[in-house]
């Protein structure tokens, strides 16, 4: 009785190690080709916890589209796992939805039949499809184009709907790599401010590869520098920057600071690259 | 006008659409005039090239007194059998051969094969399996389009972009609505155009097709006529084809202007 009675209190006030949303262990990837085996990634591990948004800075071919491929489901690991709220994962899954650089719409179905594609495949019923595709229009900014075909639009408007689309399904976890690499610099300062809206709206955890150091600091609760590849987590870099962030933080002393941070571990890495 | 000729002489440069169209007149205008010149100045013995006025009082006096509708009946169901049971077969399998490895594997060498064998030559062979019937007919339609047609849509289907169909893994699609709602409607353009092409084809395996055995068709009048030393004959024959395949190619370039709008800028 006592003894259970004090095993209970020691279990209530024992602090909650908080599982974090996304582990990845000791994840590597060796890839095989005609000229022999190139190894993408060491072994990295590194998590992500519920509703954190962390950028992924690295050299040029050091595995960062490989490490969001594996957590995405789309490419196997060679060894070591990705675990979600402690499930490990095997393939595509709902819970993750994926923004990839190159403009990814279906051509042949509109704005609103976009965003809402992943529920219809799920079976949902109209009334609550255009509901769900009502709101995420609005979130992106783009209602009045509902009908519009992405050959009609530009590269920014279509990453807004890639994101609503991706958003629309729900997914716990929002994979994005260089969502906004081939857009010009005023659009792409544009979609990082909705995009934060966007992620504040909906609580989403992100892991967001770039390459550009102002917007992996301007987004990120952190920023997770990579090394030359093979590559594996080099550093973790918090951003106290406050929150909501507004575009004048980019003029910032901090701001500054931390740019020249992670600066200086980039080119460590990129000469690393090099020789 | 040093302007203009310079611009209708730099690649890809568009040009005034009237201008676009006249030079397609002139050049069928220029055609008409080699032909009255040739025929109408007795320069070739009307034996050999009737004169345009004679090949147009024979077309009119075919079709108002001669065969010549059912001809064109009997014909066009021939090519619209043989090649839809061709699309029917070559469309699925050219879908899943261009998307699952293992029907690329097993089909493709078999099918890169027989293509180069002429359909002509196996018309002997159909006949001994299959007598001189509608069947004969239209196997031989058949066979000059479907290894063709089943290629072409392998390779339109290899062609959707492999990045539309991840994107489509994590919105959740499985594998078989993968195929509905991603790779066939992403691929259905470059169907409907690989249809109209191959179905410019199939006209040409009907007279092939027709040579032999044959009692109707345009092919059947073309030979006749032949026989019989009617070079009009021949010419209103070989011209009806070429309208019907002009007039099948425009059918399905409307279709696709109609279906496809999602392809256009405008919309239109
Ligand atoms: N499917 C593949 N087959 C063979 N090698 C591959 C494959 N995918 C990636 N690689 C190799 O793995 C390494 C890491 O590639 P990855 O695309 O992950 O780099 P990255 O960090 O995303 O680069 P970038 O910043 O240029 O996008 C590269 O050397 C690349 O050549
Ligand atoms: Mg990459």
């Amino acid at each position: 009785m006592v003894i259970q009675a004090a095993k209970n209190i020691i279990e209530n006030n024992v602090p909650q190690v908080k599982t974090p949303k996304l582990e990845i262990k000791e994840v590597g990837k060796v890839f095989k080709t005609k000229s022999g085996e190139t190894t993408a990634l060491e072994k990295t591990s590194f998590s992500v916890s519920d509703g954190e948004f962390v950028t992924i800075l690295g050299p040029s071919g050091c595995g960062k589209s490989t490490v969001l491929r594996i957590v995405a489901g789309l490419e196997e690991a060679t060894s070591g796992q990705v675990l979600i709220d402690g499930q490990e994962v095997n393939g595509p899954g709902l819970d993750r939805g994926m923004v990839f650089q190159s403009y990814t719409l279906y051509p042949w179905l509109t704005v609103k039949d976009n965003i809402s594609f992943g529920l219809k495949l799920k079976g949902v019923s109209q009334k609550e499809r255009d509901d769900v595709a009502r709101h995420y229009l609005q979130l992106i900014g783009l209602e009045g184009f509902e009908k519009h075909y992405p050959i009609q639009l530009s590269g920014g408007m279509k990453q807004r709907v890639a994101i609503a689309r991706a958003l629309a399904n729900d997914p716990k976890i929002l994979l994005m790599d260089e969502p906004f690499g081939a857009l010009d610099a005023q659009t792409r300062n544009i979609m990082q401010e909705v995009l934060l809206k966007a992620w504040e709206d909906s609580k989403k955890t992100i892991l967001f590869i770039t390459h550009d150091v102002e917007e992996s600091i301007f987004l990120a609760d952190s920023v997770y520098v990579m090394t030359a590849r093979p590559g594996r987590l080099k550093k973790k870099v918090p951003i106290a920057l406050e929150r909501p962030r507004e575009f004048s933080v980019k003029g910032s002393v901090e701001f500054a600071q931390y740019k020249e941070e992670l600066l200086s571990l980039i080119r460590e890495e990129s000469l690393k690259a090099i020789n | 006008m040093r302007k203009m000729i310079a611009k209708l002489l730099t690649p890809n440069k568009d040009i005034p659409k009237k201008l676009y169209s006249t030079a397609g007149l002139v050049t069928f205008l220029l055609f008409l005039l080699v032909w009255s010149v040739l025929t109408y100045g007795g320069i070739v013995n009307p034996l050999f090239l009737p004169t345009p006025t004679a090949v147009l009082t024979t077309g009119v006096d075919l079709f108002v007194n001669g065969d010549l509708l059912s001809d064109i009946g009997i014909s066009f169901t021939r090519v619209l059998v043989g090649f839809l049971v061709a699309a029917l077969i070559g469309i699925p399998l050219g879908i899943l051969m261009g998307s699952l490895k293992i029907m690329e594997g097993a089909f493709e060498p078999i099918i890169g094969f027989i293509r180069y064998m002429p359909a002509s030559a196996f018309i002997p062979l159909l006949i001994l399996w299959i007598g001189l019937g509608e069947p004969e007919k239209m196997s031989v339609i058949f066979l000059g389009t479907f290894f063709q047609l089943t290629l072409m849509i392998m390779d339109v289907t290899k062609n959707v972009q492999n990045d539309l169909i991840e994107v489509s893994y994590t919105l959740g699609a499985k594998r078989g609505q993968l195929f509905t709602k991603v790779i066939l409607p992403a691929a259905l353009p470059g169907i409907v155009d690989t249809l109209r092409i191959t179905f410019g084809w199939a006209w040409t395996y009907l007279v092939v097709a027709e040579i032999v055995g044959a009692s109707s068709g345009l092919g059947y009048m073309i030979m006749q006529a032949s026989r019989f030393l009617q070079p009009d004959k021949i010419i209103v024959g070989i011209l009806i084809i070429g309208i019907l395949g002009l007039l099948t190619d425009m059918i399905f370039k409307a279709v696709y202007r109609a279906s496809f709008s999602w392809m256009r800028k405008d919309g239109l």
